[in-house]
């Protein structure tokens, strides 16, 4: 029988280290050469962080170009390029960076390992990562090949075929497109792979599949799905090379291919990398609500089972995005079913989180606010789900203003509020410093209003008739007003941004000193010094149940007694 | 560093792991299924779809002699695995040659499969959609096995040098499932080119 | 009975909200919002009756969800007189937990059974023998639109007859593509289908009320996606029959333009273009023989006037930057023939 190996929080000092640093050539090289999972996971979510502002002035130079019909600040090619682009960098370049950063910086601290379990697959999955993202803007100046510079990807996030063809999109920018996520999408791949091993292979004692933090659990999750989701993303656009390089016809339609297959293979991806990015989020908030609210995860097997439940049911909906292309009223049918019926999983997961929240002692702080936000946000982006899985109404929806407000509800309501939440939750762990709350609140509270100024305007212009992916419209269709308040609401949103950057970089040289576990939380990633050393644990840990350190702190009352 | 003792739950059981290597195997081979299945799904909607000759019928022949060598690599990478957990190290070596030797042999089949195919009855790449989905498909398992074909033969090479033992088992068993794994989509590839689609 | 008086409540309090929506827009000129939310045609009629419903279930759904994570929020707030301890830790409930994996089970059945048939309701609705039958292709970036029965071929500005409750003559749509994916959407007439080239989609429409209906493409095809605007004219039936008639007439021959057909038919615009009854029979752009009885050019990029054709034959890229219509390097006087032989095919 052994005795508790983790140290007591109350008796360590909270101390920031001060060794003596290396010139900046030596520091650059040590980052350049790390395979220590914390610096990668931080190297990983700069990069997102970048790659979050570069996409979202993109954002921002279309909804100057929406402001007013007619309105000539960006012609129809740069239009194209800047959604293309805006898409393309935040779903492989923001969103599953992040969500990966995070991943590699907090699950072998929750699971109490001294690193991943391939660390250098990890920092190999990382360049390819970054390299594939310099590749994509590099087509900025390549992409117009012989003809001269200045081109880049302009056939939307989504490229259907035969629009990539070599006769339809000549000179070499989609072809960067291609190959950049080709590249990065093996970074991606290498690192699902590494964190299921690590999961699965690297558990301290104690750590049974049970008692894993429910983080570390929908991250398994997530790289499982990863796994089969960006492998047919990878097939498709080898297919899509093989065409525009080697003279093939997948999806030539001169000589009976088909463009179909490519939708059917694209959404194959398309529509479980939804998953891979939220359920990150999820991930995020099943840490965040338990910690502010001062209460136990309500309902951990069932938040388990929705999990898994999720990731199949959402290998069977793709073609929820095919509704318009013709497909029999059965199939029509079938997909509006099994997309319905995701929600029965992600409903039990909102009520989780209420439950959860439910006779607890809830702490406005601004992580926290981010997850109100995320909760709010979500509900409203699953019931829009709903709507648009009525395929007679997708009839209607698709492919307008409508999805876009609806996705974005996701992958920003959603996502990006879990990602900023996580970065406030986690900051002072990485950086020994806590991130300002007064700043973050203004944060909040900006982002909060100009998304909703944004998005929530853009469900009525798709009502409207307004279809996605046009550069310019007609003053007479009613849509004027409507796409001003919508650009209006991105400015804010530009703003609220802003000073979170500042905060993010600020922070680091002002910010109060963290301490351990500055939010008194209970997950082992908080026993460690902040930011932890190199080895993470002083002794490997040993867990007997789901909150390690709340059984520390409460030796009278331990969670094991409970859990079944 | 000060621990807290406190009450504890008494069953202490055993901790043990899987292997990380397999584990990390494994889940390479659920993604490379993945990408496998693109390839052949695509085979199979494209089949009969050409505009233009030849057909499959027309040129395809059934690699009998590669796919008994391949198939047989798996029964020796077997004796192999068992060799290197018993430390029977020259059985190991043997086991390792003769499965690269039959990798070899297929890919020379797999060879002058092509060259006839693109020589005698100018089926390329870009000859028609028949032409498309097959090499796409054979060349990418063909690829597969050049891989595996390295990885063996850096095994083999340590092992001539007397550098692995039963230690390296654990390893060599990643490995060999990656090569398992190889000789599986063969199955699928062959029985959907081969058999089906001809 | 129930269910049409709160779906006629809900049409009108949306057709409300969406002019209080845009009325400060309507000082810049008449506006023709192509709205799903005011349904012209029974596809459409029907996606909106089904959309209110669904809206209504996930409305409901909304306020007590949200209410309850309101209320959680607002009383489970931390207090500045609390206790240091912790509240009370749950771990879950089964029964609870149940509950809610059930209900939601439940709203899902009817929510499906609804929608499926809607489904079944438009997607197989049989065609009746009088349907009008229009075969639409898409082009980069131009509507071409086939009467087979009538050998009329037009662009951009498909007309149909109304359809009313004193005949009914539905129009059935085939689609295609000549080229990369397009979708075919009059949000008011009926929801979007796609174009897609080596399969054929097909859609119907039966408008009950002549008029007007704009829509665009709603699938991105390239540069100038946003211009590929889609007019619907929807005649009584004597005007579809007069029109159908005049369409019919090969071009007007004129001699006072002579100068202008033979710039037309010796420089390239003979290649991609047909006059009926000349010998211009190109395909690749769309039919000029009645060009002059269309309201727009370039696919509602402009309106239809002399000074706007000239403008554009002389250089397309200054309206529709990326269009695949080539600048000719006409002369101004050749300029000026062409156009004068345009404006005379009526």
């Amino acid at each position: 029988m052994s005795d508790y190996s983790l140290p007591n929080p109350g008796t360590i000092e909270a101390v920031v280290s001060d060794e003596p640093r290396g010139t900046l050539l030596e520091t650059l090289h040590e980052w350049v050469i790390t395979v220590d999972h914390k610096r990668l996971g931080i190297l990983y979510i700069l990069y997102s962080t970048f790659f979050l502002l570069v996409a979202g002035a993109e954002a921002l130079f279309i909804r100057i170009q929406l402001a007013f019909p007619h309105n000539h600040f960006l012609s129809a090619q740069v239009y194209n390029r800047f959604f293309t682009m805006h898409g393309t960098t935040m779903v492989f370049l923001v969103g599953m960076p992040f969500l990966f950063g995070f991943g590699n910086y907090v699950v072998p601290l929750q699971i109490g390992a001294r690193d991943m379990a391939f660390p250098r697959l990890n920092a190999f999955s990382f360049w390819l990562t970054a390299f594939g993202g310099l590749l994509l803007y590099y087509s900025f100046l390549g992409g117009g090949g012989l003809y001269g510079v200045g081109n880049a990807p302009d056939v939307g996030w989504f490229a259907y075929a035969p629009l990539t063809a070599r006769s339809f999109s000549p000179g070499h920018a989609t072809d960067y497109w291609a190959l950049a996520l080709i590249v990065s999408g093996f970074g991606t791949f290498g690192t699902a792979i590494n964190i299921i091993a690590t999961v699965v292979s690297m558990r301290c004692k104690g750590m049974t599949l049970m008692r894993m933090p429910l983080f570390t659990w929908l991250m398994l999750v997530v790289s499982m799905l990863t796994l089969v989701t960006i492998t047919p993303l990878t097939a498709a656009q080898f297919m899509l090379l093989i065409d525009r390089y080697l003279g093939g016809h997948f999806f030539d339609t001169q000589a009976g291919g088909s463009s179909l297959i490519w939708i059917h293979f694209f959404w194959i991806f398309g529509h479980p990398e939804v998953y891979v990015l939220v359920l990150p989020a999820f991930a995020i908030a099943n840490e965040i609500i338990p910690v502010f609210s001062r209460k136990a995860i309500f309902g951990y097997p069932a938040m388990v089972a929705a999990s898994v439940g999720i990731m199949f049911v959402s290998l069977s909906v793709w073609a929820h995005h095919m509704f318009t292309v013709g497909m029999t009223s059965t199939s029509n049918a079938f997909f509006t079913l099994s997309t319905m019926l995701v929600g029965v999983p992600t409903g039990i997961k909102i009520f989780n989180w209420i439950a959860t929240l439910w006779g607890g002692r809830i702490r406005f702080t601004t992580p926290m606010l981010f997850c109100i936000g995320f909760l709010f946000q979500f509900l409203i982006a699953g019931l829009t789900g709903i709507m648009l899985s009525v395929s007679p109404w997708d009839w209607q929806l698709h492919n307008s203003y409508f999805v876009i407000a609806h996705f974005h509800y996701v992958l920003v309501g959603a996502v990006v509020f879990c990602i900023f939440a996580a970065l406030y939750f986690w900051y002072p762990k990485a950086t020994g410093r806590l991130m300002n709350e007064t700043l973050g609140k203004w944060h909040f509270w900006l982002f909060l209003i100009g998304f909703h100024i944004t998005f929530d305007t853009m469900h009525f212009l798709g009502l409207l008739g307004m279809p996605r992916s046009i550069y310019t419209y007609q003053p007479d269709r009613g849509w004027n007003f409507l796409n001003l308040v919508v650009s209006l609401g991105g400015m804010v949103q530009g703003v609220a941004v802003l000073i979170f950057a500042y905060n993010f970089i600020a922070s680091l040289f002002q910010g109060e000193i963290a301490g351990d576990d500055p939010w008194d939380a209970w997950t082992l990633e908080w026993t460690t010094s902040s930011p932890p050393p190199v080895y993470n644990f002083e002794e490997p840990p040993e867990v007997h149940s789901r909150r390690p350190l709340w059984d520390l702190k409460h030796p009278d009352d331990p969670d094991w007694e409970y859990e079944a | 560093m000060s621990t807290v003792s406190t009450r504890l739950p008494v069953r202490a059981a055993e901790w043990h792991l899987p292997y990380k290597g397999r584990v990390g195997m494994s889940a390479l081979i659920a993604g490379e299924s993945a990408i496998f299945t693109i390839f052949v799904v695509a085979y199979v909607f494209y089949l009969g779809k050409s505009v233009t000759g030849p057909r499959p019928s027309d040129v395809l022949e059934v690699p009998i002699i590669g796919t008994i060598c391949l198939l047989s690599s798996s029964l020796t990478i077997w004796r192999a695995e068992r060799a290197i957990e018993d430390d029977r190290m020259g059985s190991f070596t043997a086991w390792l040659g003769a499965t690269i030797v039959l990798a070899i042999t297929f890919l020379i089949g797999t060879a002058s499969e092509w060259k006839k195919l693109i020589y005698q009855d100018g089926l390329t790449i870009s000859t028609n959609l028949f032409g498309t989905t097959f090499y796409s498909l054979v060349g990418l398992h063909a690829t597969h096995v050049v891989i595996g074909l390295a990885l063996l033969s850096s095994a083999f090479l340590f092992s001539l040098f007397g550098r692995v033992d039963s230690r390296q088992s654990e390893r060599f068993g990643a490995v060999a499932l990656y090569w398992h794994f190889v000789d599986g989509v063969w199955v699928v590839v062959f029985s959907v080119v081969y058999l089906i689609g001809r | 009975m129930q269910a049409k008086r709160i779906g006629r409540l809900a049409r009108f309090g949306s057709v409300a909200a969406w002019l209080w929506l845009t009325s400060s827009m309507l000082a810049q000129g008449p506006q023709r919002v192509p709205s799903t939310l005011a349904p012209a045609s029974t596809p459409a009629h029907q996606i909106f009756d089904l959309s209110v419903f669904v809206v209504s279930i996930t409305g409901g759904i909304f306020l007590v969800v949200g209410g309850l994570l309101a209320v959680a929020l607002f009383r489970f707030r931390a207090r500045k007189s609390d206790s240091l301890a912790e509240p009370a830790q749950i771990y879950g409930s089964t029964q609870i937990e149940l509950a809610w994996t059930v209900i939601p089970v439940l709203i899902v059945v009817v929510l499906f059974l609804t929608t499926a048939r809607i489904i079944f309701a438009i997607q197989d609705a049989p065609k009746p023998t009088a349907a009008l039958d229009v075969t639409a292709i898409g082009h980069q970036f131009w509507w071409e639109f086939r009467y087979p029965k009538y050998g009329v071929v037009t662009a951009n500005e498909l007309h149909i007859p109304v359809s009313g409750n004193a005949a009914s003559r539905p129009t059935f749509l085939t689609l295609t593509s000549a080229d990369v994916n397009h979708s075919f959407w009059v949000p008011q007439l009926a929801g979007k289908t796609d174009l897609i080239a080596n399969h054929i989609n097909t859609m119907w429409l039966d408008p009950n009320t002549p008029g007007l209906y704009l829509g665009q493409c709603a699938q991105f095809c390239g540069t100038q996606h946003a211009l590929m605007l889609l007019r619907v004219y929807v005649d009584t039936p004597e005007q579809f029959d007069a029109w159908i008639k005049s369409q019919q007439q090969p071009g007007r021959q004129d001699s006072a333009v002579a100068a202008g057909r033979k710039v037309f038919e010796t420089q390239a615009c003979m290649n991609c273009h047909t006059v009926s009854g000349t010998s211009a029979t190109g395909r690749f752009g769309p039919d000029l023989t009645h060009l002059m009885s269309r309201a727009t050019l370039a696919s509602g990029a402009m309106d239809n006037t002399p000074e706007n054709l000239r403008e554009w034959i002389k250089s397309p890229d200054s309206f529709k930057r990326g269009a695949l219509m080539p600048a000719m390097q006409l002369s101004d006087e050749q300029l000026d023939q062409v156009t004068a032989y345009l404006e005379t095919l009526k």
